[in-house]
């Protein structure tokens, strides 16, 4: 359903997804933040005697496989789409967003990577535009792959600029 | 009938060379800029001196009057050395201002980014001839440029290089005349203020309050403290509104529209056409009963941080604060040729859409025409939020758990305005796919157009009377 919404906004053009390092990347991030918590209550379940506090990482790993999902989710919504004149974002698994930008409205274009994106060689590329609420930001993308697009959009954006 | 006004003679009385002179801001500024700070000071040391009759008999002054002299002292030296380092020009397109004296400041404001020029004559400095001309610049970490203080004669020429300079004119480019085109009565606007339901339900309140003592008089001690409060707060709030929109007056000149306000400080501003990133039609609850509307400006702002700058924030683009809807009406016609905020009867939500927004679905209506994206919304106050398509930076189509399961969706068309932006909430999700088609192709089409902006006043045709 909500794919299909998207394609009828994009239309004829082609929606680009993040690449899948991307997705690895997140699961990194969810492994080191859950698996800490995970032995730490493993560790208490059996130093504790107490048959309740089994239940403790059972809890913990129920939560971050449904952390896994929604995760996984937000990955597979990514997406954005390059057309002749405006860039297309979509993301969001529960509040379903799609954002188009024209490209004469860039005012400019941020390269960024963390840590874990640099480890795994990705980066985030967001456009700016005067209005503060325009959220165009792909992350996720190889970093050949982010700065072909910064490129290809500051040259068409530039041939299409127009003021305020 | 398209009658062009003679330009005004005033090329002769521009005694500013605009050249790479750097001027000073008027001597007196420092006393204008830190009066109120100055009146605070010597009411403090007044009072807490008058507090301690003793100390007068001792041998020696008092510590803390020495204390407060010192103060006044170090914050007149303070004012002297700001006003020394100091200066300004304009030049190479640019306003140029340098301040600061440990940390010398630079600020370059290009001419042809500015926003809006405003003219603002505090109490004090209406009494010393003096004003403040301010700039609006737009785009981000750019400062709003001021040059506190001129001359009450320099000020309005400043503007009108300034503008011109903006417009891309020539230089010695005088002044256009200003055709007036309404004047708020105090009558009305008072009433008007008084009518805000935010200024109306604690009146209310304390009216129940005092019917509710009358009757048991018991509870007398326990509300009347926080009646007496709520009745000081929204009274201050209402002689604040009043005081800033008193005798107000619009009028319209070649460069844009000009508004004239205050009671004890006098705003002169000037909105140029073309920056109005939106508009808005405000008819609260009870203006409602009698015709009244607003109508609101946004301009193109970076984010407030400073305290300076909050209170440039203040200037809060009303561009009428009460008037008849036809008046009102009228005057948006003004600023935006052909825009007609009344809904077409398919303007409105699907039905199911009652479930997501129940209270705000009565007035909940979008549609867009050649020029103009309108969005109205509103529970108590209805609020028409109109913004022009050559403004729309980006669309954005939005929808929650809820609004799938309804199979609605909420677009939004975001501009460089900094306060609202155009948001068709709860459409049905077809019509919200084509309206984000539709939006951005015309906003697309649109920026290749010339500006629809009318090039200078045209006749009155007469408002409607108020």
């Amino acid at each position: 359903m909500t794919t299909a919404v998207t394609r009828q906004i994009i239309g004829a053009g082609e929606l680009k997804r993040l690449s899948p390092r991307f997705w690895l990347a997140r699961q990194t991030e969810l492994a080191i933040f859950w698996g800490p918590v995970f032995i730490a209550t493993l560790v208490i379940a059996l130093v504790v005697h107490v048959s309740a506090a089994v239940l403790l990482p059972v809890v913990v790993a129920l939560i971050a496989g449904v952390a896994w999902f929604v995760e996984r989710g937000r990955y597979r919504a990514w997406g954005y789409a390059e057309r002749e004149d405006d860039l297309i974002v979509t993301r969001g698994l529960l509040f379903r967003h799609v954002s188009v930008v024209p490209y004469g409205r860039m005012q400019f274009i941020d390269v960024t990577a963390g840590p874990i994106d640099r480890a795994f060689g990705l980066a985030t590329v967001q456009l700016h535009t005067a209005a503060a609420a325009t959220d165009a930001r792909i992350p996720g993308l190889t970093r050949p792959e982010a700065d072909a697009l910064r490129d290809r959009l500051a040259l068409v954006g530039e041939a299409k600029a127009t003021g305020l | 009938m398209n009658v062009t006004p003679p330009p005004m003679p005033m090329a002769a009385a521009l005694p500013l060379e605009v050249g790479e002179t750097w001027r000073r801001l008027h001597p007196l500024s420092p006393i204008v800029r830190f009066g109120r700070v100055l009146i605070g000071v010597l009411g403090v040391a007044v009072a807490s001196i008058a507090e301690q009759p003793g100390l007068r008999h001792d041998k020696g002054l008092p510590i803390s009057l020495i204390v407060y002299v010192g103060l006044l002292v170090l914050g007149g030296i303070g004012g002297v050395i700001s006003w020394l380092v100091t200066r300004w020009r304009i030049a190479d397109g640019n306003l140029q201002i340098e301040t600061g004296f440990i940390r010398r400041q630079s600020l370059r404001i290009p001419l042809a980014r500015i926003q809006a020029v405003d003219v603002i004559s505090p109490l004090l400095g209406r009494f010393l001839g003096l004003a403040e001309v301010r700039v609006v610049s737009a785009g981000r970490g750019a400062e709003h440029g001021r040059l506190a203080y001129l001359t009450a004669a320099q000020a309005p020429v400043v503007r009108a290089r300034l503008l011109a300079l903006a417009h891309g004119l020539e230089v010695g480019t005088p002044e256009p005349v200003a055709l007036p085109l309404l004047h708020i009565q105090n009558g009305l606007l008072l009433p008007a203020l008084l009518m805000r339901s935010h200024v109306l339900t604690p009146i209310l309140i304390a009216i129940a309050a005092v019917a509710a003592i009358a009757a048991a008089p018991v509870i007398a001690p326990g509300v009347l403290g926080s009646v007496v409060t709520i009745l000081v707060v929204s009274g201050l709030g209402v002689a604040r509104a009043f005081n800033e929109d008193f005798d107000f007056a619009i009028s319209e000149a070649g460069d844009g529209v000009r508004l004239d306000r205050g009671l004890l400080q006098r705003r002169h501003e000037t909105i140029p056409y073309g920056r109005i990133q939106a508009v808005r039609v405000l008819e609260p609850l009870f203006w409602r009963a009698f015709g009244w509307a607003r109508l609101e400006v946004d301009v193109a702002r970076q984010s407030v941080s400073r305290e300076a700058d909050r209170d440039a924030q203040q200037v809060a683009r009303t561009l009428i604060p009460v008037a008849t809807r036809d008046q009102a009406l009228w005057l948006l016609a003004r600023v935006m040729p052909d825009a007609h905020p009344n809904p077409p009867p398919d303007a409105g939500p699907p039905a199911r859409a009652r479930l997501k927004a129940p209270l705000s679905f009565h007035f909940l209506a979008a549609w867009f025409g050649q020029r103009y994206v309108y969005a109205r919304t509103g529970r108590v106050q209805v609020s028409t939020i109109i913004v022009p398509l050559v403004k729309v930076q980006s669309v954005r189509y939005k929808s929650g758990p809820l609004q799938r399961a309804l199979h609605i969706a909420t677009v939004d068309i975001d501009t460089a305005g900094r306060r609202w932006q155009g948001s068709a909430r709860c459409r049905d999700e077809q019509e919200a796919i084509e309206m984000v088609h539709h939006i951005s192709e015309r906003a697309r089409l649109s920026r290749r157009l010339p500006p629809p902006i009318p090039a200078g006043p045209a006749p009155l045709p007469a408002p409607a009377p108020g």
